[in-house]
């Protein structure tokens, strides 16, 4: 077995894919802490869904880089999403959902219409649960991964007490001078960029897992918010690290074999917080 | 001149008018205890005077050394923290935060100041302690030691005893207390307990019709205490956001 994975090392292509993977699976598990602590567990699957719109959109438009319509797309979606949290007449979650399946109808009906492609599910199933973007990936978008997840976690290092203070408590941090908008406006964009990114990982409807269940697993362990970022960073790097390994080896899809050791992942962690609470 | 001056203020929320010409001030070392009922506009009153809202009319003006983001601010408890994975101690210096500027750490010395607040409420055993849990007391300490962080001058405190047991709102109304005689830390606090407001606090701001602001004695002897005590307010059966 080890020969086999050596063999597969010697192609840049599995490099890449493993090197990518990890660092999308650390920046995704960072925001997810916040995410899902501050009830926003699913804006992960509602922005995929507005990027595989805005992904349909590019696609008719024909244009050649599908980012430049993508990631503003999303963006502004963010934004919207995690303003309307307070105080608004439709709640959060609500707008999660309406955008959600809004935008996957819309992206789908748009691709009919103005279909170019002969193999529209096909290009459809790729674009919702992963693709084998992620083996042929240029040297290029490895370096753009690289510059995002390291911007991600820069910020993470710089703003992390700020960030701690305006999940926890938004008001509190406003009263005391602390601009909380701006922290909130700060976390959409990033969890606009990730989800774009993470994109050509897992695909959109399995982004929520990479959020998400880190974050939840890490939360049955430990009870301080340092201690749950760091190993939530770390159980969603192995998590990647072996999903990718796995999937070369027994050739399966690479994003449902991700999710699937974060759910391994998680099971584990819950059984042993039940045991730790217990003795 | 008086640390806090609200003039002719016009209190709401999305347009609609909640409470009209509200008229009062609050010296340093004051205690004042705000009353009314439900939705009588006590709430939007904390957040406007935390510059969370905008005033609608009027002016809130604040003076005596005293600046706008420094009023430590001790919440009601929302949903989200009862079950935040967080340090006693994380939550207490987050309280830091704004003096930190753009400084992404804490000095040596707001650290110190941290942990001296948690001496002071008697918390400092509790430091690595997981916040969700502690009891409704020890975590309303924790709360309050966070609003001290971001304070030396005055707390407003958002029903603070709500949820608690009859000891540790005993325990909690002396904390405050003390706080407001040993350290002439001014203390503004929304309530429903109308016996606790008057024996603790100097003045009285009550929010209804009438409106009445004015020292605890002068409240007792206008009867709309009577009043209010004669249509008790009902307890929310939930109180958390």
């Amino acid at each position: 077995m080890i020969d086999t994975l050596a063999a597969y090392f010697a192609y840049p292509f599995v490099r890449y894919a493993l090197i990518v993977g990890v660092l999308i699976a650390l920046s995704s598990s960072l925001l997810g802490v916040t995410l899902v602590l501050k009830r926003f567990s699913f804006i992960g699957d509602g922005l995929s869904h507005v990027a595989f719109g805005a992904i349909a959109i590019a696609t008719i438009l024909d244009l050649g880089n599908n980012m430049a319509v993508v990631m503003p797309i999303t963006i502004l979606a963010a934004v919207w999403l995690l303003r309307t949290g307070q105080h608004t007449k439709i709640k959060g979650d609500a707008a999660v959902a309406m955008l959600s399946v809004g935008a996957l109808a819309m992206g789908y009906l748009l691709l009919n219409i103005f279909s170019k492609s002969t193999n529209i599910s096909g290009d459809v199933c790729s674009t919702l649960f992963g693709s084998t973007a992620i083996l042929t990936l240029t040297q290029l978008d490895v370096w753009l991964s690289i510059g995002i997840s390291i911007f991600v976690i820069l910020i993470f290092l710089l703003f992390y007490h700020k960030i701690f203070s305006v999940t926890f408590d938004e008001n509190f941090s406003q009263a005391t001078g602390l601009r909380a908008s701006r922290y909130n406006l700060l976390i959409a964009i990033i969890t606009a960029v990730v989800i774009v990114l993470a994109m050509n990982l897992v695909g959109s409807l399995l982004i929520s897992a990479l959020i998400i269940f880190p974050a939840l697993s890490a939360m049955r362990l430990f009870k301080s918010f340092r201690a749950v970022i760091l190993c939530s960073a770390v159980m969603s790097v192995i998590c990647a690290a072996a999903g990718i390994i796995v999937s070369i080896l027994a050739s399966t899809p690479v994003g449902s074999t991700i999710v699937a050791m974060d759910i391994g992942m998680f099971a584990l962690s819950y059984l042993a917080g039940q045991i730790m609470s217990k003795g | 001149m008086a640390q806090l001056i609200c003039k002719d203020v016009t209190l709401g929320y999305d347009g609609k008018p909640v409470v009209h010409g509200l008229n009062f001030s609050v010296e340093a070392g004051d205690y004042l205890c705000i009353l009314g009922e439900n939705g009588s506009g006590k709430s939007t009153l904390i957040k406007t005077l935390l510059h969370l809202h905008p005033v609608m009319t009027g002016s809130i003006q604040t003076g005596d050394g005293l600046t706008a983001n420094e009023i430590g601010y001790l919440p009601q408890q929302t949903l989200v923290q009862r079950d935040f994975p967080a340090s006693v101690t994380e939550i207490v210096r987050s309280g830091l935060l704004g003096r930190c500027g753009m400084r992404p750490f804490y000095s040596k010395r707001e650290k110190a100041l941290a942990d001296e607040n948690m001496r002071k409420l008697g918390i400092s055993h509790l430091s690595g302690r997981c916040y969700r849990e502690l009891s409704g007391g020890q975590q309303q300490r924790v709360l309050l030691a966070r609003a001290l962080c971001a304070t030396r001058k005055m707390l407003l405190l958002d029903e603070p005893v709500a949820g608690l047991d009859p000891n540790a709102t005993r325990e909690m109304y002396e904390l405050v207390a003390s706080l407001n005689r040993n350290d002439g830390i001014t203390i503004i606090m929304v309530s429903h307990d109308i016996p606790a407001a008057m024996q603790y606090a100097r003045h009285i701001l009550y929010i209804g019709t009438p409106l009445f602001w004015g020292s605890t004695e002068e409240f007792r002897s206008s009867g709309i205490a009577c009043h209010f005590q004669e249509n008790p307010v009902q307890k929310e059966a939930y109180p958390y956001d």
